[in-house]
């Protein structure tokens, strides 16, 4: 191969050569139609590494992150990802592949991304669940302008509740940017939606009321029949937001009132992976046609035999451009497909129980924070799933440093109130974590 | 089976098939056992669902599922995978276990000093695609090539409003990606189509009479999809400079110009990269990708939040000034990203500069060696030939029997019966004169012959029509029917 050369070309020397003479080129740069003035003849200022120089770099330089267990949460989560996961995902035919446009040569993947849809149509009880968004700040988005596409009256707010991920909110905000609606918010109270509050926000000219179940700070909504009730009596879209582990065990959408369910369906199925994930996306059948992103569908080849592909296409960007319910092409599909695997490995028993414990986890962590002097858990007087707001006494953000030294990271989430997470993946260390906690607090 | 006896099959394949019976391959995960499981939890009954219905399985039968699974599909170890525009390169094998590396897996809200590590390589990154694309700054945030786009329409509105100066239009040639149109649609932009011309760049007559005050931004790709490389590019730049839009790069064929041109010496001020196209990250059926955004320094206050920087030997997520705000919840593909970081630190100068090369030898090569007519050149990374007289879409069924994957049919519209071909550099001599082989055998083939393709894959060919007439898209769905 060419010395120096990209060590993933396959050409001897002797190869080029032929190959350019075949071609009755003098060399390569001859094959090269860029004039002279934009021509770069200049060195990239990159440096070529053997594998393991490579791989000796990013070690060194990700030993300059602190080793810290997580208590970590609003969002992004850490769940146990089985072996069975990593290893039968990372099978080249599904890594390597690409979109399924030839479904014929694609029927594996097809069919897993069915299957995927299958389990979030069972889990959210809406019949669409699309193969993938970018995460659920993005799917939040799209989910806006789903409203905007399907409401029959005109409309100018978006209702989402206070306590929301900055991340999403902000998503949201740009999603919207091409269109004449707002953003509101309507208020919360301890931890939950304020149903009468929001009664009195709510009006014809919402076109959807968001709400999540757990929320940002970790409560289960109590109300969502009633608000659901509420966007009902408005002709607003009522969005909820959840991830594949708490529909699980929570209230189904589809029994209260929910017309989209957008979430981080990455929870299950990757690692904590710096904010990476995929976007939950389901909807009422009413839908179909406006929905974003890719579908999966069965229908039949000529054998006869069942057979999957990619379906109502004419909704996406490579056929309808600028006239598409999306621009999204590329989306997550292998980890949906990871997503699917590890729902699948946990089975219903698995899956509920996995809920459950983030039920009790919670319950009895935050129990034992409130134990500690100069602490008090949780702030609100709700039912909690993974994680729960503590009030601290000291200021948060000196409290949470203090502990970080201690070798534990939580939230700060006001000026005396943190944030703290836990799964199976940090559960042996709570002791640690209470012990720093109690030592900072004082 | 009989059709094995009388095929030609240049590179000896047949698809693994498992069926089941007379109407199923492998079956559904909800086909080999389901379990309806009752609710009982520690809750108030009133927050909790009553039941659950999913499947129950054993690990040792999961693992056949998705082994046999893996089986029915076709990715790029399997052969060659020309498809235009994709840009499917191998993804090396060490780059999966960098990104598997356990100090890169940290929570997006971990504190800056703790996750140093992080930031370090992010900025590296940063800078590695502004050499790259000679732009002045990168941001990593977007997730995908349609987010770069959308997420650099914003910066260019962004821009305009912070000049007080309100546009309305986005101009696109006719032969750029869908997304493009679907992007600046996103971002509230009425969309102006500018035709080709006959030599299937950029008609400057027709880019003279669509610049108006009214132009945010005119976007581009180069080379374009034909593989073509717009040579006026200088004077396309400054007419849109004129008039005060800005020019945005569709980073999709970068490929082509690795160590040879940058866009931000051609005179774009916006572009974004594909890394699962350029910078060899998996496709992953799909995603996911990364879609960085590269600006000239006017632009680099529009930047999505946080950008991240270096200051005084620290690494850190900074707001800029007049941020767009966010286009994702946190900060992207983080473990794609560190793929890509991988795969450019591989390469360095040489590596990337001889892939370029290697990717337009690749595909000027495999034109000399095909049957057909090829209307528009010179090209570049990809060619867009034309199937004459045979339906493109049924020469590709056709060429999935002899083992490979097709190229891109029927697009772009200006080639008659498009068949849009990118074997990229991965590809040795002999494989290209394989793919050739398929190329014109298929090409030779009968009408008849086509219209019955593909036969040695794991389904036959599927009726899509009925797929969208009676949309059935989950296993429920089936059980209705």
């Amino acid at each position: 191969m060419t010395a120096n050369g990209s060590p993933y070309a396959s050409h001897t020397d002797a190869e080029t050569e032929t190959m350019l003479s075949a071609i009755g080129a003098e060399s390569e740069a001859a094959l090269f139609d860029i004039p002279e003035p934009v021509r770069f003849d200049e060195s990239l200022d990159i440096e070529q590494r053997s594998e393991r120089a490579v791989r000796s770099l990013v070690d060194g330089t990700l030993d300059g992150n602190d080793d810290l267990v997580e208590f970590l949460g609003r969002g992004h989560y850490d769940h146990y990802v089985p072996s069975m996961v990593d290893q039968l995902s990372a099978r080249s035919e599904f890594l390597t592949s690409y979109t399924q446009y030839q479904p014929e040569i694609a029927q594996g993947f097809l069919q897993a991304l069915f299957e995927y849809q299958s389990m979030l149509v069972e889990l959210t009880g809406l019949s669409v669940a699309n193969c993938s968004m970018y995460d659920a700040a993005t799917a939040l988005g799209e989910a806006a302008t789903l409203a905007i596409r399907v409401r029959q009256a005109d409309g100018d707010q978006i209702l989402v509740p206070e306590q929301l991920h900055e991340g999403r909110r902000r998503t949201l905000e740009n999603y919207l940017i091409g269109h004449d609606v707002g953003v509101e918010t309507y208020p919360m109270t301890d931890g939950i939606v304020d149903v009468e509050a929001l009664s009195e926000q709510i009006d014809k000219s919402t076109l959807s009321v968001y709400a999540e179940t757990p929320t940002v700070r970790g409560t289960i909504e109590e109300r969502l029949g009633l608000i659901g009730d509420l966007a009902a009596d408005n002709d607003a879209l009522f969005v909820v937001g959840s991830d594949p582990v708490a529909l699980s065990l929570l209230e189904r959408p589809s029994d209260v009132g929910a017309d989209v369910v957008i979430g981080e369906a990455a929870t299950l199925g990757l690692p904590s992976a710096y904010g990476m994930g995929t976007g939950l996306f389901a909807c009422r059948e009413d839908f179909l046609r406006q929905v974003p992103g890719r579908l999966v569908g069965a229908s039949e080849d000529e054998s006869g035999r069942r057979a999957y592909t990619l379906t109502l296409q004419t909704r996406e960007q490579h056929i309808r451009r600028e006239r598409a319910t999306s621009n999204i092409c590329t989306n997550q599909a292998w980890v949906a497909l990871r997503t699917a695997m590890h729902i699948a490995w946990l089975g219903p028993d698995g899956l509920l129980d996995l809920a459950e414990n983030c039920v009790t986890r919670a319950r009895d962590l935050a129990g034992r924070v409130d134990e500690i002097d100069g602490l008090r858990a949780p702030v609100h007087d709700r039912h909690h799933f993974r994680e729960f707001v503590a009030h601290t006494d000291r200021p948060a953000a000196a409290l949470a440093a203090d502990v970080e030294s201690d070798g534990y990271a939580v939230h700060v989430v006001g000026e005396h109130e943190i944030q703290i997470c836990t799964t199976e993946t940090n559960e042996r260390s709570i002791d640690g974590l209470l012990g720093a906690l109690r030592e900072a607090a004082e | 089976m009989t059709d094995s006896d009388d095929e030609p099959n240049t590179l000896g394949y047949d698809q693994a098939r498992w069926s089941a019976d007379e109407t199923t391959y492998e079956p559904l995960l909800s086909e080999k056992n389901t379990e309806r499981v009752t609710v009982e939890s520690s809750l108030p009954d009133e927050l909790t669902r009553d039941e659950v219905t999913l499947p129950d399985l054993s690990e040792p039968v999961l693992a056949r599922h998705y082994t046999r699974l893996s089986e029915m599909n076709y990715g790029v170890e399997s052969g060659p995978f020309p498809l235009g525009s994709c840009t499917m390169k191998y993804n090396p094998k060490f780059t999966e276990d960098v990104a598997a590396h356990p100090k890169a897996s940290a929570h997006p809200d971990r504190s800056e000093r703790s996750v140093q590590g992080i930031l370090k390589i992010q900025h590296r990154l940063q800078e590695q695609l502004s050499t790259i694309g000679g732009m002045d700054a990168v941001t990593l945030q977007p997730p995908a090539g349609a987010a770069g786009e959308f997420t650099g329409i914003l910066i260019a509105k962004a821009h305009h409003e912070a000049n007080g100066d309100e546009r309305t239009e986005v101009l696109i040639p006719d032969s750029a990606h869908g997304t493009n149109f679907a992007s600046a649609a996103m971002a509230g932009y009425d969309v102006v189509n500018l035709p080709s011309d006959d030599d299937g760049r950029v008609d400057l007559e027709a880019l003279e009479s669509a610049l108006s005050q009214e132009t945010a931004a005119l976007m581009l790709t180069n080379p374009n999809t034909l593989g073509l490389f717009e040579r006026n590019i200088t004077e396309i730049a400054g007419m849109v400079h004129d008039v005060g839009g800005l020019l945005y790069y569709d980073g999709a064929n970068l490929n082509a110009l690795l160590g040879r041109g940058r866009p931000g010496d051609m005179g774009f001020d916006i572009m974004h990269y594909n890394v699962h196209k350029t910078f060899a990250t998996p496709h992953g059926g799909g995603g996911p990708g990364a879609g960085p955004v590269g600006v000239t320094n006017d632009l680099v206050e529009f930047l999505p939040d946080p950008h991240i920087r270096r200051k005084n030997g620290r690494y850190e997520r900074h707001t800029p000034d007049h941020s767009i705000g966010k286009v994702h919840g946190y900060e992207g593909n983080w473990l794609v990203l560190l793929k890509a970081f991988a795969y450019i630190s591989r390469l360095g100068n040489e590596g990337l500069t001889d892939a370029g090369a290697k990717a337009v030898l690749n595909a000027n090569y495999l034109a000399e060696l095909i049957d057909c007519d090829i209307p528009f050149g010179p090209f570049h990374h990809e060619f867009v030939a034309s199937a004459g007289g045979q339906d493109a879409a049924d020469v590709a069924k056709r060429m999935l029997d002899y083992g490979v994957h097709p190229p891109t049919t029927k697009w772009p519209e200006i080639v008659n019966e498009a068949l849009m071909t990118e074997p990229t550099e991965i590809e040795s001599k002999r494989t290209l004169d394989q793919l050739a082989a398929a190329f014109n055998a298929a090409l030779s083939d009968e009408t008849e012959t086509l219209e019955a393709a593909p036969r040695r894959t794991a389904a036959r060919r599927i009726d899509q029509v009925s797929a969208a007439r009676n949309p059935r898209l989950s296993w429920q769905a089936l059980d209705d029917n």
